[in-house]
């Protein structure tokens, strides 16, 4: 199925009594029988205001036809989205519905917020066909229930999307990274903890215990105008003393190790399971030693530890109770969610129910 | 506003209600007497006011608890308050309801610097959230201007914003995690000490629900470091029109101040007979704020007075020091207390798109002819969060009524720009007719299920949100179910 118009959309979901497999671009590695329903032909940027800070798109364009129309005005997306397709091994163009669906996030979401932060509105086909908006296209918003944030990250299976819209935020005139050399990970995680803990307003907090030359390094970015962040960058290197750090001020340089760091290459044609753990920072050297990963990595400050595992290995058992939640990202083994507690999953077995009362969006995805 | 006629069966029940209240609760958290009771009868939106079946003070998360699941059983609507500062009338009673006060609970849990979070109950104030970490160097940026007076329950019920949303976010974009009790009595966690769900993202839809999903007893706040400083520029201008131009400049140029606010004349001259703050008489002001390091708040002020010099600018005026800074800010601040002391006042809260500022505010001013009611406008000028005071007398026959309809028309304006009712103090009773204005009935009906599945009988705050009209069935539902 692959509708042209929202109102297509409609009829083909009011009508189908079977399961619904619903893809943008097809490259956030969902699996799953039933029919494909392909969003591509709803595409096309609707609005895009730079002095709002507003964009507006149907769920299937393109994020590079996106992300190039930001540009074009000194814009971008702030809360980075990864690009999966290096780590899964999929090809196709990823969509900004897909990326709405998953809630799709990179390093700045440690300190500008998530994909979900920068949503202020959605409309979408619920399961039984009936188009529904939530939010709007402003960026102060509490009419109403925040079926914005619900929509975001629930992968396709309360509703389809149709059309997001976005806050969007102006490109930093430059950038930097202060590296650090040679740390333990629970010596890195204090570290970054001490970064995103100053005013300097650090933009990405990553560790990685293996860099490319084999030695630990912990990476800290600084963006902004460029006198400031000449000046932040030195502040924050500053806070190192007796450290091996370093600075690196190339804006490309920076902008190509974070790209690195967003989309896991360290991973890209390595074998296992990729599993992808958020959790509180300061406890993530202790939960990564539990999982026994083959290899990590560290953004979010600690906060989210990428670990790549042998083939189906239960990380969640390794892991234990812990204030966080384990997504596989790679593999089949597992479930790819964690289990929710009981009341939390009784609500959300509630929800589906009333948004997807034939049960056919996305079955078998998330619970 | 119409309120639902009272359960009568509920309020003949009373003396039960109460005497199982006191089973579960201190004696003197639950309030009863009629005289007492009255001091809970409305919120801000004094224009409203409905004592309360009872009232009770729960002091814990298991207090709340036992309280709800007494409810629950008796089929008691439950009113949950924070402070009772909202504006749209969300804590207001109704006379069959159980009142349920969080003021009790207003301890800080836990402060955690390495993971940038405090965990407090939810009675606590907002600005002594801050107040709990700001000699460490830490904020709350969330900002309400009742953050004195105002509770996090009731930020977290309203998803409230600020001054400073437009670098900061709002409430929903700095809340981690809760404990939310549900009606009945279920004590649940959702989110914690770490970043985003790993399902259905609940801790986003709980926000800003109003007090109708669950009591929120305790939550986990992000907190920040605070910026090495902060400074203040004024500007007037000779038109709104070049006001807004400037202020879409100012973003397009890449430059993200903390805050961008607006003043219009009548509101100038309003808060200069008041202040004093030696503001210019022009027809638009705004007050640009940004931060950082001195140098850093050099080069970003560098930038917005060449844009709005661009402009021609009848005035421009930069603060040398913390005085300066002060008495800049000083007009802005006063501004609703200099409304008050003119006349009663509504506030409105509705959100356009930034573009759309100029026509708005021309329309109000036309539209201030046609009701014979003035109209001042301070707002949030970078977000598109309107304010317009819409000015009354309540003694005046007829002059509420008057009001209500005038700011109902800006509001249909605001939606009828692409904007919103609400940008930050929540639909009450205050916007809940306005509603099927913004949704279609579908919108509506997806946003009624989600109260279905939390609260399947109706009981939390019942009235509110929801036009009574499309609400009317499922409350029926639940009032034909005692």
């Amino acid at each position: 199925m692959r509708p042209e118009t929202e109102a297509d959309l409609a009829d083909m979901i009011a009508s189908a009594s079977a399961p619904v497999c619903v893809r943008g671009g097809g490259t956030r590695g969902v699996h799953l029988d039933g029919t494909v329903l392909e969003t591509g032909g709803l595409s096309g940027i609707t609005l895009y205001e730079p002095g709002s800070l507003t964009l507006v798109a149907q769920a299937g364009t393109p994020l590079a036809e996106i992300e190039a129309a930001l540009d074009a005005d000194g814009q971008r997306l702030a809360f980075e989205p990864m690009d999966h397709r290096g780590l899964l091994g999929t090809s196709g163009a990823p969509t900004i519905g897909g990326v709405v669906a998953a809630n799709v996030s990179g390093p700045r979401r440690v300190s500008v917020g998530a994909c979900r932060d920068f949503m202020l509105g959605v409309r979408y086909v619920d399961g039984a066909g009936g188009v529904v908006k939530n939010g709007g296209r402003v960026m102060k918003n509490v009419t109403g229930y925040d079926l914005v944030k619900l929509m975001s990250g629930s992968w396709g299976t309360l509703g389809v999307l149709t059309e997001v819209s976005l806050k969007v935020l102006p490109k930093p005139e430059t950038a930097a990274c202060v590296l650090i050399d040679g740390l333990s990970d629970v010596d890195a995680m204090l570290a970054m903890a001490k970064a995103l803990g100053s005013p300097f307003e650090v933009s990405g907090a990553a560790h990685i215990p293996v860099g490319q030359d084999g030695q630990p390094v912990t990476m800290l970015r600084i963006e902004g105008f460029a006198g400031s962040v000449s000046y932040r960058a030195d502040q924050v290197a500053g806070l190192f003393g007796g450290m091996a750090v370093r600075v690196e001020r190339d804006p490309d340089a920076v902008a190509k190790g974070w790209a690195w760091v967003r989309d896991v290459e360290a991973f890209h044609g390595k074998p296992g399971d990729v599993w992808r753990v958020s959790c509180t920072p300061t406890e993530a050297a202790d939960l990564a030693a539990k999982i026994g990963a083959d290899a990590l990595l560290y953004d979010w400050g600690g906060g989210l530890i990428w670990a790549r595992v042998a083939e189906g290995t239960d990380v969640r058992a390794r892991l234990g109770a812990f204030d966080g939640h384990a997504t596989l990202v790679r593999g089949r083994g597992q479930a790819k969610f964690q289990p929710d507690t009981a009341p939390v999953a009784a609500l959300s077995r509630g929800l589906r129910a009333r948004f997807d009362p034939k049960g056919i969006l996305n079955t078998g995805l998330m619970g | 506003m119409q309120m639902p006629t009272p359960n009568a069966n509920v309020l003949s029940r009373k003396a039960g209600i109460v005497a199982r209240l006191q089973e579960v609760l201190p004696s003197d958290a639950v309030i009863s007497d009629e005289m007492e009771t009255r001091a809970y009868e409305c919120d801000a939106l004094t224009a409203y006011k409905c004592p309360p079946l009872a009232v009770v003070l729960p002091s814990s998360t298991e207090e709340v608890s036992a309280v709800l699941k007494v409810c629950h059983e008796m089929g008691v609507p439950v009113v949950p308050r924070g402070s009772g500062t909202s504006l749209a009338g969300g804590a207001l009673p109704t006379a069959d309801c159980v009142l349920l006060g969080v003021a009790r609970m207003n301890d800080v849990l836990e402060t955690d610097y390495d993971n940038r979070f405090i965990r407090v109950q939810t009675g606590r104030t907002n600005l002594s959230v801050t107040g709990a970490v700001e000699a460490d160097g830490f904020f709350y940026a969330p900002d309400p201007s009742s953050q004195l007076a105002c509770a996090i329950a009731g930020n977290i019920a309203m998803n409230s914003g600020g001054a400073h949303c437009l670098k900061y976010g709002v409430t929903t974009n700095n809340l981690m995690g809760v404990t939310m009790v549900q009606m009945d009595g279920t004590i649940m966690e959702i989110g914690g000490k770490h970043l985003d769900a790993g399902g259905y993202d609940l801790l986003g839809l709980i926000c800003g629900s109003e007090g109708q999903l669950g009591v929120v007893t305790e939550a986990t706040l992000r907190i920040l470091p605070k910026p090495e400083g902060a400074r203040p520029v004024l500007m007037g201008f000779d038109s709104n029109e070049v006001a807004g131009a400037c202020v879409a400049d100012i973003i397009k140029a890449g430059v993200l101040p903390v805050a961008i606010e607006f003043m219009d004349r009548p509101c100038i001259e309003a808060t200069e007979a008041f202040a004093k703050a030696g503001y210019p008489m022009c027809e638009a002001l705004l007050i640009v704020e940004v931060e950082g390091s001195p140098a850093e708040i050099d080069e970003q002020l560098a930038l917005i007075l060449e844009i709005a010099r661009r402009h021609n600018p009848v005035e421009l005026r930069e603060a040398k020091d913390a005085d300066e800074a002060g008495r800049i800010w000083l007009g802005r601040k006063s501004a609703f207390g200099a409304m008050g002391q003119i006349n009663d006042y509504m506030c409105l809260d509705g959100t356009i798109p930034v573009s759309e500022l100029p026509y708005v505010l021309r329309r109000i001013g036309e539209m201030s002819k046609e009701y014979g009611l003035d109209v001042a406008n301070v707002f949030h000028a970078g977000d598109g969060n309107m304010h317009p005071l819409i000015l009354f007398d309540a003694n005046k026959e007829g002059d509420l009524e008057l009001c209500e309809a005038f700011g109902a028309d800006i509001l249909r304006l605001c939606v009828e720009v692409g904007g919103c009712l609400t940008g930050e103090h929540g639909v009450g009773i205050e916007k809940r007719d306005l509603m099927v204005d913004q949704f279609a009935p579908a919108d509506l009906e997806a946003q009624m299920a989600v109260k279905d599945v939390f609260d399947p009988h109706w009981l939390l705050n019942p009235a509110k949100v929801f036009p009574l009209a499309a609400s009317e069935s499922r409350r029926s539902v639940a009032l034909a179910a005692e």
